[in-house]
């Protein structure tokens, strides 16, 4: 079985992503055996222009990174997103609540104007190119990442959860995180995390995007019977770019 | 020899983020060289604002993947400070805890999986799996324990779950914290051997000194890297944290765009090196025996040797890591119910990263929502230093062959472990 040669590239994020991949140890040899990583330049020196995979890591938040993107697209059979702020634009998505403008004033002041520093508001990498598969998670979950990549090799379809944090919050028996007066994303998010944050003690904020046809019914009851309101959940979905994708 | 030399390194390989290296000179002269930053700028401090401080960790941990628990550790301070919140003493000693175990996992990232491919003439970790399988093991195994060492206390290994202003959303057990106290100490003949790998090695880092200011954390009787205040290499004065703008007085040079900081020179320098000049007389007695065997001491000025100070770090961590567990596990863990009011005020956080020291300020509204943030990063405050290193030893090594020109100044970048994505105040610079 040929190698599938993989491309590994950073857009606006933190990289935790691709740190995720280095905390898989020794795995990484297993995977090793079934790609080849051609460009990865947080672990590489060698850079190459023929690939078969492109992973993208991060947001497409400028004119020139979104040229990028499309020129990868165009080289790779299969592109995969990476991560959340690849997947549905992260953390990167808050700074859409606001002017433009005003974003860039308040963080470089009298230089705001400097052409390099143009942005505009932040996109997932889907929202500019084709993508074939996401790695969902705000850090991926790199079991899920090594399933995915394992799947491809073989041909095969990956499997995603389609259903909510929820029910794997169940399955740890977890008291649920509006019994003690939070508001939490577990029942309208998609699963595959393990429910990491509600066993942790704290609420989900929704970090692996919504569910296919989340129940904004039964989640509208949620918040009813535990005395939120809907800007109570707005202010939560806005943490992940949830919000504008509904 | 006339000789034209024409270096252009877009985005630098084994650095997290993006930066560029330009360099031009002709007959032996430099006519310019350049340390350029392309990453996208990603607005955290104006995407805060309106966001509420139980928030405000879980959004600026996403600034940077490889220092999240202490960007997130920053933050919380920033907000305790500004609400007037104190937390216990075991809540201190298990954020220490759980902030050595970021140091460790991203210096031995750093100096195991980035920079140890250049000592071994070699382009990335992959082909030393082969040639060198008992030293990738052997980093395979402590950059596994700085990582499991976050996940027991933090609850995961990159951006942590439990860390919130007030304390822990949940404790680490007992049973646990021994697991990870076997761990730690089954870890020092490892680091041990690490060292003594890279002391064989030691002759490749490149012979460079260049007087520097190194600005740092100190205060209390250990080797700190979460409390303190702002000391320097230059002055015996000690600045609280709360005026860290007076510090790094950033500032845009007239020939370029860049945001630079200063305080007695034009540039300063953060990180394991800076912490090693400021507190090396507090390093524990092993931490202190691997520095000694590298010749490194207080007032070293060779920014490579940074990757060495990292060394010593590791050693330092579970050192003193080891006896906060040991206070903890004596005192036993006990419960503590979080519950934090909200109210109106401004603060500071600053802790050290592993890449140096970080400074986060907040001002909250009665509700307890973020009106204004301004975060000020290591690598941000290195920027200007790898600019004035560049300068001093460019002409320094001009008559090598370019690929080795290209190769000493990758690894100068390389050896400052730049993490690029935390360029919240980063501006690009154009030029050449």
């Amino acid at each position: 079985m040929a190698k599938l040669k993989t491309a590994v590239f950073d857009f606006a994020c933190c990289e935790g992503c691709q740190l995720q991949i280095y905390n898989m140890e020794e795995e990484i040899l297993d995977l090793l055996s079934l790609v080849e990583p051609v460009v990865w330049r947080e672990a590489m020196s060698d850079q190459s222009e023929d690939y078969d995979v492109a992973i993208i890591e991060g947001s497409i938040t400028r004119r020139e990174d979104e040229k990028r993107v499309k020129e990868i697209r165009a080289k790779a059979k299969i592109l995969i997103a990476l991560g959340a702020c690849a997947t549905i634009g992260g953390v990167n998505k808050i700074k859409n609540i606001f002017d433009m403008d005003d974003v860039k004033e308040c963080v470089y002041g009298n230089d705001a104007r400097r052409p390099h520093l143009n942005t505009y508001p932040t996109k997932s990498v889907g929202e500019v190119v084709k993508v074939d598969y996401n790695v969902h998670g705000c850090p991926i979950n790199a079991e899920e990442f090594a399933t995915i990549i394992r799947c491809l090799a073989m041909g095969k379809v990956p499997k995603i959860p389609e259903y909510s944090v929820c029910v794997e919050c169940k399955m740890k028996e977890n008291v649920c995180r509006f019994e003690y007066g939070e508001i939490c994303l577990g029942p309208i998010t998609r699963a595959g995390c393990g429910a990491k944050c509600p066993s942790n003690g704290t609420w989900c904020f929704g970090c692996r995007g919504l569910v296919d046809n989340p129940n904004v019914n039964a989640a509208k009851d949620v918040m009813d019977q535990y005395g939120k309101t809907i800007d109570d959940l707005n202010g939560k979905l806005v943490l992940f770019g949830n919000k504008q994708e509904q | 020899m006339a000789k034209t030399v024409d270096i252009s390194v877009h985005h630098v390989t084994r650095v997290e983020g993006h930066g560029n290296i330009r360099l031009r000179a002709s007959d032996g002269k430099v006519e310019k060289v350049e340390w350029q930053v392309p990453e996208a700028p990603r607005f955290f401090e104006a995407m805060v604002r309106g966001r509420s401080f139980e928030d405000i960790q879980t959004i600026v941990s996403r600034i940077c993947g490889i220092c999240s628990v202490t960007h997130s550790l920053a933050s919380i301070k920033g907000v305790e400070d500004a609400m007037g919140i104190k937390v216990s003493k075991q809540t201190d000693k298990l954020r220490i805890l759980c902030h050595y175990g970021e140091q460790m996992e991203s210096h031995i990232l750093h100096v195991g999986y980035l920079v140890a491919p250049d000592l071994l003439g070699q382009k990335s970790v992959i082909p030393l799996v082969a040639s060198h399988p008992d030293v990738v093991k052997t980093i395979i195994r402590l950059h596994r324990l700085g990582n499991t060492w976050m996940e027991i206390i933090g609850g995961r290994m990159t951006h942590p779950v439990t860390l919130k202003p007030g304390g822990f959303s949940m404790l680490p057990t007992e049973e646990k914290l021994r697991e990870l106290k076997t761990m730690m100490e089954n870890a020092v003949p490892d680091l041990k051997t690490l060292a003594e790998v890279l002391l064989s090695l030691a002759d490749k880092l490149p012979d460079f000194d260049r007087e520097t200011e190194y600005i740092a954390l100190t205060g209390p009787d250990y080797y700190t890297f979460y409390h303190g205040d702002i000391a320097s290499t230059d002055t015996d004065e000690i600045v609280p944290v709360q005026e860290f703008e007076r510090v790094a007085n950033e500032y845009v040079v007239p020939q370029s765009t860049a945001k630079w900081t200063k305080w007695h020179r034009d540039s300063y320098a953060v990180g394991a090196l800076a912490r090693f000049n400021v507190n090396a007389d507090k390093l524990m007695p092993l931490a202190a025996e691997i520095a000694t065997s590298f010749g490194l001491k207080k007032g070293a000025c060779n920014p490579y040797l940074n990757n060495i100070a990292q060394v010593v770090e590791c050693v330092q961590v579970i050192e003193h890591g080891l006896q906060l567990l040991d206070e903890l596990l004596t005192a036993g863990i006990k419960p503590e119910p979080v519950k934090v009011e909200p109210k109106a005020g401004e603060g500071v956080g600053s802790v050290e990263a592993p890449r140096g020291i970080l400074f986060h300020r907040y001002a909250f509204d009665d509700k307890g929502m973020c009106t204004r943030a301004n975060i000020c990063i290591p690598t941000g405050q290195n920027h200007a230093n790898i600019q004035k290193d560049f300068e001093a030893f460019a002409p320094q090594i001009i008559d090598r062959p370019q690929e080795e020109i290209t190769l000493l100044l990758e690894m100068l970048v390389r050896s400052y472990d730049p993490c690029i994505s935390c360029s919240t105040h980063y501006l690009n610079v154009e030029f050449v």
